[in-house]
């Protein structure tokens, strides 16, 4: 059984409120992020879905090492990555990667192609002139682009080119990991499909994982091979994604399913199981944190917060119903 | 090999291969745009301050032989064609000493511009994007800097080190950082929150290659179009300086020393002698503020298509 | 029933340079809708979907003029009439809905006051009677505790809230046709689905006809009766929902259709190649041929005209061209 790639362990971010610059009183804290136990494994894809404030930002941000833990571990191929010093640390900065979801701001205007794509590489490796070229343009060829437009600037392109730079930047490196947040969200629905079947194709060819993260429930459960559900802060079910789709147990992701779309106009007559908005992290409620807004809870759930537990192989799930 | 479409690479080649075979184009296109007035007035001085040494009939430092003293202008009664523009109280060429008069407020113009423009940018950028104690100090600094009355320092740090034209072109540096360092800090504090820097920064970039390779070519727009616009400002406060007689020091003509010298004639009616000297700063700060109003709104809608 | 809306051949261009470059931005464009219908107005950006709506509530940029065909509101031709009339219209009859709530929302006025005024204006209503028709409102897209939060102001709220305030101060004027730009683009899943419910109930008990603007299919099947499919400033496809969503006619249709993830399917998702066209340098002919599985030299340089597959199912395609059909079966035979 391999190891995992990525392991975040118990991860915790709370962000201090206080008042005023003057006084500092704390007011109290957003838990941004509360307890969140992941893994993903090399070659896979791990959907990370929740609405707004449910910490999936975060969670990126802490991966990326753009913000550090208040409490719990994040482990690369073993390692705790907060304890990673110079050498060590540039090694996972070039193994870890990441695609934002504005194409329009994720390349730098005055640069080239060429020279954003190759950053990494000058950033990390002490190749030659020429044989950086070589790997700029085997990159731009991975993503379905020709190597002579690593002459232009980002200007020149469209949104799912812009991307596609994007995503030939990121694995230019040899990366081991991706973290694409909402990558396709900004782009046009025609082109979504093209960059979701690149990234796919991208996978098989080179073996990378990727943490996905997204909102539309249908686009990430196609690409991803596992899902996790997050919910202000908690990650409240984990299940392979086909098996989440034919069997969504916590109450939210119920929710989250009959809240869908549906691709079918005869599919439309699923009654929303859900109300109201998602409650502040500042001072989230008691217990299961999804009690409020739950169409099954119950007296315990007020008080006592249920801890995730495998409900049936590969699929677990934090709720008192099971 | 997944479907991408050939449409679109042939037309990214395309593109590349027309990007170069036309430079040219770009000219054109910048050509089409050109505001015709400020640069009307400004290319003839530019032209007439470089080529002063072959235009200029006299020496602008010495008398002309034979030529009497406050000669008016040659469409006066009592002017001739000896002294075009009439003479000054030394008998020195007016126009002469006109045309290396623009020579001076030009080149102290621009580089007085250039040096405080990158101490400017140079400290917004630092104080932006490193932010912390050093945003504090410099921003401080920058807030005591601008409580100094501006001309009112300059000729403080003019009498200190003594007039020469380029100790002049350090003082107006110094004195005029101020404002690029606020506009760009603030331009910086928003492009570090551009996600090409975050992904430049995720990939392992140093600082310096973050501010380097991002951060200040996206400012340079902003510094140019500040520059531009202050460019006027230097130049005054050159003539300024030189008027209260710690610019440019004598014999070297100088356009606000010019003003000075021929201040006291003014009453006696030979208006000549300030009359000119003050066009040249009104109509080259002129040009340069125009110049500078266009170049802002040609850079701006592109400056928010990044 | 008569027809609300009818939009018959419209064109409205952008031009630029002194007329030099012209932007064929609505070209051809034709629909109907009765009372309380809802159609779904399908393309991605650039298509001309935006536009079109403009056109209809007079509110199009400079740079754009209608330069051909009618818009019939109500039996009335409302392309000709004078910026005065339409303002009585806009607001009245016709409300529209954007995609972004703080920039449709004035954040120094009240809720109260924001929802009141086109009451207030169109239907000159004062005082208490106004301030019922207020907390009715309110309550209509289920904004809880309506008369404490209409004292707040818009920063005072959340999103999908906010959201639903516009939807109120669209149907304050009483409309009979509302305009919905993009509405949810910007909202949470739960919150989306919360507010096209909101938007059901209101036609349901208003009677309002619905033009909903998307680049999501899966709006379209849930909301509407009827929808258009945009290419390129034309319809190149519109009928029922359902006639569209089980056999779609136009290639562009069935691609949009088959790039849409499915829940609970892993099947490859079809990607269209290419990139939607540029309005100010259309391809020959029909203006998806270079993205299309079924290209013919026809396609190229001709462009097809409407046809009809049904009584109130059209789409412009030379695959349904009876002469194509007869020569490809020939030609496979």
């Amino acid at each position: 059984m391999p190891a995992p790639l990525l392991e975040l362990e118990n991860l915790q971010k709370y962000f201090p409120v206080s008042t005023g610059p003057l006084l500092r009183r704390k007011l109290g804290w957003i838990k941004a992020v509360d307890g969140v136990d992941l893994a993903v494994w090399p070659g896979e894809t791990l959907g990370l879905i929740g609405e707004s404030g449910c910490g999936k930002t975060t969670t990126s941000k802490l991966i990326l090492l753009q913000e550090a833990p208040t409490a719990g571990a994040i482990r690369f191929g073993g390692e705790d990555i907060s304890r990673l010093q110079n050498q060590e640390l540039m090694r996972y900065r070039r193994e870890v990667q990441v695609v934002f979801q504005d194409p329009y701001s994720s390349l730098s205007p005055r640069m080239r192609v060429g020279d954003i794509v190759a950053e990494p590489l000058e950033i990390h490796t002490d190749l030659s002139r020429e044989a950086l070229h070589e790997r700029v343009a085997e990159v731009l060829e991975l993503v379905g682009l020709q190597p002579e437009v690593a002459r232009l600037f980002p200007h020149e392109f469209s949104g799912g080119q812009r991307q596609r730079i994007a995503i030939a930047r990121a694995l230019a490196t040899h990366t081991r990991l991706i973290v694409l947040d909402e990558p396709v969200s900004a782009l046009d629905v025609s082109i979504r499909a093209q960059i979701m079947n690149q990234l796919e194709h991208l996978q098989q060819t080179l073996g990378v994982s990727y943490l996905f993260i997204g909102h539309d429930l249908a686009t990430v459960a196609h690409i991803s091979h596992r899902i996790a559900v997050m919910y202000l802060g908690q990650i409240v079910e984990l299940a392979d994604s086909l098996e989440l789709c034919a069997r969504p147990l916590h109450p939210y992701t119920q929710a989250l399913f009959t809240a869908a779309l549906p691709s079918h106009p005869d599919q439309r007559h699923e009654k929303l199981t859900i109300a109201g908005e998602v409650p502040s992290a500042l001072d989230p409620p008691s217990g299961c944190r999804f009690h409020p807004r739950c169409p099954h809870a119950m007296p315990q759930c007020a008080h006592e917060a249920p801890v995730r537990k495998e409900v049936a192989p590969q699929h677990t799930v934090a709720c008192h119903l099971y | 090999m997944v479907d991408i479409s050939e449409q679109t690479n042939a037309a990214a080649v395309a593109v590349a291969q027309r990007e170069f075979a036309s430079v040219g184009r770009r000219w054109t296109s910048l050509a089409r745009g050109l505001p015709v007035l400020p640069l009307a007035i400004l290319v003839p001085f530019i032209v007439i301050a470089l080529f002063a040494d072959w235009i200029a009939p006299y020496d602008p430092t010495e008398p002309i032989a034979g030529a009497k003293i406050f000669e008016p202008p040659f469409w006066m009664q009592g002017g001739g064609t000896r002294a075009l523009l009439g003479t000054d109280f030394q008998a020195r060429d007016l126009l002469s000493r006109l045309i290396f008069g623009a020579r001076v407020s030009l080149i102290v113009g621009v580089t007085g511009t250039i040096v405080a423009g990158t101490i400017g940018t140079a400290l917004g950028i630092l104080s932006g994007y490193l932010g912390g104690w050093v945003d504090q100090v410099i921003m401080r600094v920058t807030d005591a800097w601008l409580a100094l009355p501006a001309l009112v320092f300059a000729i403080f740090l003019a009498t200190m080190l003594g007039p020469s034209m380029w100790n002049i072109v350090i003082i107006l540096g110094l004195v005029y950082w101020t404002r690029y360092a606020r506009v760009i800090r603030g331009e910086v504090l928003s492009l570090r929150e551009r996600e090409f820097v975050k992904l430049a920064e995720i990939a392992g970039g140093s600082r310096t290659r973050v501010i380097f390779r991002h951060i200040l070519p996206n400012v340079l727009n902003s510094t140019m179009v500040l520059a531009s616009l202050t460019i006027g400002v230097v130049i005054i406060a050159e003539a300024s300086l030189s008027f209260l007689g710690v610019g440019v020091p004598p014999p070297e003509p100088a356009w606000g020393s010019m003003l000075a010298d021929g201040r006291s004639m003014l009453m006696v009616g030979d208006w000549w002698l300030t009359v000119f000297p003050g066009l040249g700063i009104l109509l080259v700060v002129l040009a340069t503020q125009l110049l500078g109003d266009w170049l802002r709104v040609r850079l701006d809608p592109q400056l928010r298509n990044m | 029933m008569a027809t609300l809306l009818r939009v018959s051949n419209l064109q409205t261009y952008y031009s630029s340079f002194g007329g030099a470059r012209v932007v064929k931005a609505v070209d051809d464009v034709s629909f109907t809708l009765e009372a309380g219908e809802t159609i779904g107005l399908v393309g991605e950006s650039g298509c001309g979907k935006t536009t079109t709506c403009l056109s209809i509530v007079g509110l199009l940029p400079s740079a754009a003029r209608v330069v051909g065909g009618s818009i019939e509101f109500a039996g009335e031709e409302i392309t000709t009439k004078r910026p005065r009339e339409m303002r009585r219209i806009r607001g009245r009859q016709i409300a529209m809905i954007l995609q972004d709530p703080m920039a449709s929302l004035n954040p120094l006025f009240s809720i109260y006051t924001q929802v009141a005024e086109p009451a207030y204006y169109h239907q000159a209503i004062r005082g208490r009677p106004l301030r019922q028709r207020v907390q009715e409102l309110l309550r209509a897209v289920r904004i809880p505790s309506p008369e404490v939060r209409m004292r707040e102001y818009p920063h005072q709220m959340s999103g999908g809230m906010r959201q639903r305030v516009v939807g109120a101060i669209a149907m304050a004027g009483g409309p009979k046709l509302m305009i919905a730009d993009e509405p949810t683009t910007n909202l949470d899943v739960t919150i989306q689905a919360q507010y096209l419910e909101v938007l059901k109930e209101i036609q349901q008990e208003s009677g309002v006809a619905l033009i909903f603007v998307t680049h999501n299919l899966g709006i379209v099947a849930k909301m509407c009766d009827k929808m258009a499919v945009m290419y390129a400033g034309k319809i190149v496809e519109q009928g029922g929902v359902r006639d569209l969503f089980r056999s779609p006619k136009h290639p562009y249709t069935r691609a949009l259709l088959g790039s849409m993830p499915k829940l609970g399917s892993k099947d490859p998702l079809y990607a269209i190649p290419g990139h939607p066209p540029n309005l100010a340098q259309l391809p020959s002919g029909c203006a998806f041929h270079p993205r299309c599985p079924h290209t013919m030299p026809r396609c190229v340089s001709q462009e097809p005209d409407d046809r009809h597959i049904d009584a109130n199912w059209t789409a412009r395609c030379w695959l349904l061209d009876r002469q194509v059909q007869e020569e490809y079966a020939s030609a496979i035979a």
